[in-house]
This record gives structure tokens, sequence and C-alpha cells, in this order.
């Protein structure tokens, strides 16, 4: 354990004195303070035309005209920041020879990849973190409404739900560094695969569900929602799309539930659309938040027996 | 067993179907620099990895300081330092912060690590660079640097492979003096893995010549000589025009001559000494014998290495 520690602590104080550290943090406080002020101009608007209060929230999803929401940036961003802090764990430590001899301690192997990952989740987290709270901070200021307790919590539950799925991503990053030696594949990969999820996955997915029930002029209701059905069912094989739905039914308890399954017109207006309960959104991120977390450990587990496995040479 | 500080029974280890290292019984024995030779591939990272505990041998027995890398490589890994081939640093970091880490790893008390640091440093003569970040130092003095860190844990046991590989004569020298002095003020046992023959015979008390994964030859500098030239330190070659056999009459009633073989008209004198001017005074005050060429051969290594892998 006091290796861990050793390599965690060296491991944080690179990340700190990096200059990736220092770009991503420049970059996400940018995005960050752009979004908080786009939310302070649209939020008079946005909490008139809501039913629910809770107007604090309305700072991490209120959209531009123009721009996008926090959650939207964040959406982005956390990938990006995962995979920065993962793809060289590993492969820049063997290419450097340094591995060899930091093998060659009195410690066991895991600790390295242990410390590394840990490093890696409280530097993340430390970004992550630092700036939703700036957000809030700004926000108390301008808007002069203090967050209720339930908004407090669902903004906790809200970082770490990015947290787990900033570490997912740099699970998956770290997996690349493990398996292969250029630290230009392992970002690559990672980089396509992001895409991939983020951007692909919800064009795959209306596509086949296109294909397998067409959505026509005379379709039938039961076609429009297997229609429905098949497309969030493919894209909840993305990890993207788990995490937006997750952190909209959390910081959006008015009506989001309504995404989690096939609706009519007539359904919704016979809904009476109270903002759910934390309880109830929890229950309803559930699902979509243990699936982010078991990504995050396959990844990460992967990578530990495929490390612990590997020969390591210095030549 | 007991006396070695490395020994090893029927040490195999096979990827796939391949067998890297086979059968290699090995006695190194305490306080010993032990040069380990062999052309790329013959198995000797294979048995450095084996011997940290690093790989897992498919069949056999390695006993470390009397314990099994297998079941206890923190244990020797805490008492054994290595230098791998191409040692690698925190380029970002100084030499002193490079160190402290590796001391920091090896659970060494933080109140001490300032002063070891020094003593580590001076040792290889790198004082002076304590803070100077290690991507300004040269390869000699990266590998100066790695043997400083090998030093912080206090190890009992060294191993360096290829240590003088890519470095000038002079550095190369150097290195190799202070594993020397290291040996003889520290007690501490070295194994060299190299191909840097001449190198490795100036500090090495005994080698192991690996080929295939297999030991071919063991043994100090005299044994290994013996073994492939009867035990002749020097090889005295005397042409001369005239009577072969009256020469080697002669030359025979020398004292400290241990061979005479002869050809044509050219006489082979095996010598633990350096007899040329003995010899080049019987032939010249022959008389009808001209002393045509005359040169002595030390057995080097090389000779004896090059030797080795002819008869494999």
């Amino acid at each position: 354990m006091k290796s861990v520690l050793t390599i965690y602590r060296k491991e944080l104080a690179d990340y700190f004195s990096s200059k990736k550290f220092l770009i991503l943090l420049g970059l996400v406080y940018l995005t960050g303070l752009t979004s908080i002020y786009v939310s302070i101009q649209n939020i008079r608007a946005a909490a008139q035309s809501s039913t629910d209060a809770f107007v604090f929230l309305k700072l991490y999803t209120t959209a531009g005209d123009v721009l996008p929401s926090f959650l939207y940036f964040l959406s982005f961003f956390i990938p990006i920041i995962g995979i920065v802090f993962g793809f060289d764990a590993i492969n820049t430590e063997r290419n450097s020879k340094n591995l060899s001899r930091l093998l060659s301690q009195p410690i066991y192997r895991d600790s390295i990849i242990n410390g590394k990952f840990l490093a890696g989740i409280t530097t993340m987290s430390i970004i992550i973190g630092s700036i939703i709270m700036i957000i809030a901070g700004i926000g108390l200021r301008i808007i002069g409404v203090p967050p209720s307790s339930e908004e407090i919590l669902r903004i906790l539950i809200f970082i770490f739900i990015c947290i787990c799925y900033g570490t997912f991503w740099m699970a998956l990053s770290m997996l690349f560094s493990v398996i292969m030696d250029k630290t230009a594949t392992s970002i690559l990969t990672a980089i396509a695969i992001w895409i991939f999820f983020f951007f692909f996955v919800q064009i795959i997915a209306n596509a086949i569900a296109n294909a397998m029930a067409p959505i026509t002029d005379n379709a039938t209701l039961a076609t429009q929602i297997k229609n429905f059905n098949i497309d969030l069912g493919i894209k909840r094989i993305s990890p993207a799309y788990l995490f937006t739905e997750s952190i909209t039914i959390l910081l959006i308890p008015s009506g989001s539930q309504l995404f989690l399954r096939a609706v009519t017109t007539a359904d919704i207006s016979k809904m009476l659309l109270n903002p759910l309960s934390l309880g109830q959104s929890l229950i309803q991120v559930w699902p979509q938040t243990v699936a982010i977390i078991a990504l995050a450990i396959i990844c990460f587990a992967i990578s530990y027996i495929v490390f612990i496995k590997q020969e390591i040479r210095s030549t | 067993m007991d006396n070695y500080i490395i020994s090893t029974k029927n040490l195999t280890k096979k990827y796939g179907s391949k067998t890297v290292v086979d059968n290699l019984n090995l006695s190194i024995p305490n306080g010993e620099i032990y040069g380990l030779l062999g052309p790329n591939g013959a198995g000797k990272s294979t048995v450095i990895l084996m011997l940290l505990g690093l790989t897992e041998p498919s069949s056999g027995n390695i006993s470390v300081l009397g314990y099994k890398p297998t079941k206890d490589p923190l244990r020797i890994k805490s008492f054994t330092g290595y230098l791998p081939e191409r040692v690698g640093f925190y380029e970002d970091m100084t030499a002193a912060q490079n160190l402290e880490y590796t001391a920091l790893l090896n659970s060494i008390p933080e109140k001490e690590i300032p002063s070891k640091i020094d003593e580590c440093l001076s040792i290889v003569g790198l004082q002076k660079e304590k803070n100077i970040v290690v991507k300004q130092f040269s390869k000699g003095m990266k590998q100066r640097l790695g043997i400083a860190d090998v030093l912080i844990k206090n190890p009992q046991l060294v191993i360096f492979d290829e240590p003088t590989e890519g470095l000038d004569l002079e550095v190369a020298n150097q290195i190799l003096e202070t594993i020397f002095n290291l040996n003889k003020d520290k007690k501490i046992t070295f194994i060299i893995s190299s191909h840097q023959l001449n190198l490795v015979q100036k500090i090495c008390h005994k080698v192991g010549i690996m080929s295939k994964g297999k030991l071919i030859g063991e043994g100090n500098m005299a044994e290994l000589s013996k073994n492939m030239f009867g035990g002749n330190k020097y090889l005295i070659e005397v042409e001369i025009i005239g009577d072969v056999n009256n020469v080697i009459e002669k030359i025979k009633s020398l004292k400290g001559i241990k061979t005479v073989t002869s050809t044509e008209n050219a006489i082979h004198i095996g010598t633990d000494e350096d007899l040329r001017q003995d010899v080049s005074k019987i032939v010249t005050n022959m008389d009808g014998i001209i002393l045509t060429k005359m040169d002595i051969k030390d057995f080097s290594l090389e000779d004896v290495y090059l030797n080795y892998f002819k008869e494999v």
C-alpha cells in the first residue's frame, strides 16, 4: 500500500505540473464560464417556462440560442479529460525505459497501475468538481437564489456520475496504453472510439431503427414504438448516451423521464408532469450509472490483468 | 547451495515451443564479479528476469540470497539492484529527485534519504550534478546515475545488463572501475551481462558463457583458457630459418616453458610468462639459425569465447 501511495503522490505531482493538465483546466474553465454566461442570460426565461422549482440546476442545463448548455460541454469534455490522463500511463514508462527500473524495486507490479489510476481519477475529479463548484458559486452570486438541499444533493450525485464517466474513458485509454507500444496509437484509438460513441452510434441507431421499423405517414403506433425502442436500445450501447441520459434525468427532474420509454402525445396529456423526487431520479439513473461504473471496472480489470502478465524488458 | 548468492538448478524457460533457457545450472559465490556472456538471444536477459522474479521459469529451481524469486520477489528486490541495458529516468526530474523516488519506493526512512543520495552520487562522481534535470545528462552520466540508483537500497547483489554498451572507452573504464571498487570495498556481488568481452575481462572474477539458453563454459580466465588452450597464458610463435629440432631442444630447457610444438619452420611455445627475451637469446646464439619472426599472443576472453563458439 505504501508503494501505491508513493507512486500516487509522484503521479499527482506530475499531473499538476504537466502542460496537459494546465491546458485542459484552462479549456474546461473557459467553456464552463462561457456556458454560465449563456445560462445566466437565459435563466429567467427558462425558469418562467418551467414547472419545477429547481432554478439553481438550470445554471447547468440552460442553453442559449447559439451556444449549448454546460451539460453538453461537459459530456464533450469529460471523455477528452479521461483519455488525456490515461493514454500514455504505461507505454510512456515503457518507452522511456523507466518501467524496468521501477519493476526492479521492491514493489508489486500492480502498485504502478493502481497508483497511476488513482492519481488520474483524483486529477480528473479536481478538474470536474472545481468547474461545477465554480459555476455554482458564480451562479449563487449572480442569480441570488441559494440551492435547496435537494439541489445540492443532485449536484453532488451529478459530480459523482461525471467522475465515473471520466473514469471509464481513462480506464479505456489506459488499457490502450498497456497493450499498445506507441502513445500516438493509443490516443488515436481512444479518440476513434469516443467519436464512434459520441457521434456515430446515434446515426447508426437511427438508421437501423428506420430500416427495421420505418416511420412513414401511415406508420402505426406499434411501429412508432418499435422504432423508438430499437433506436433507444442501440443508443444505450454507447456510454456517452448513458451518461447524457443519466445527467439529464438528474438535473432536469421535470419531464426528462419521458426520454426513457416510448410515450404518445395522448399519454403526456394524461400525465401530471411533476418533477421527480430525488429518490425517483436515482431509481431512473441507477441502471445507467451502474453500467458506466461496470464499463470502467471492466476496462481497468483488463488493463490490470494484461499489465500483470506482460513481460517487461529494457530492450 | 548456501555459500552461493545465486544458484539455479535445471532452470528452464520456454515461450511456447521455443526453449530460451535450457536446464541452466548456475552457482555464483558471494562477493564475486560474475560475467554472463553470450551473443544476442543466448538467454542472458531472460535469466536476469527470472532471477528478479519478473518472469516465471517454466521449470527448475532458483535461489537468490536464499529466497525463491517466484515466492519472495519483493525480498529479493529489496537486496538486489538491477540496472537494465537502457536505463531510463524521469527526464524532467533532477538526479536527486529521481534517486529520492527510488529511495521512497525502497521504503528508506525519509530523514535518511538526503544523506543517502549524497553518498551514492559521490560514489559515481555526480554530486555536482545533483540538482540538474536528467534530460541534460549524457549517456555516460545516465549510466553512472543508474549505478547510484541501484546503490540507494544498499544492495548485496547488483545485476548489470550491458553496463558499458554505447559508451566511449574512457567512460566505460570509469564505470568498470566503480564496479570493481564497489565489489572490493562494499563486498557487493555483481553479475554483468555483456558482450564487450575485453571490458568484462578486466574486472570479472569468473565468467559464464551462454549459447542457445545453455551454459557452455564457466570459470575464471585461467580455467577457461586451460580448457581451450591447455592452460597456458601466452603463446609465443617463433619463425626461423634452420633446423627446428635443435632449437626446440634448447627452448625446452628454459625455465617456465610448458609446451613446445612445431610446424615446418615455426615453433609454438606455451608459457605463463613473457619469455620472448630468453627465447630470442637462445635462437640468435645458435649457429646456422636465423630468427625471422617472433610474436606473442596473450589469450583474451575473446579467444576463449570465440573458441567455445567454434566448438559449439
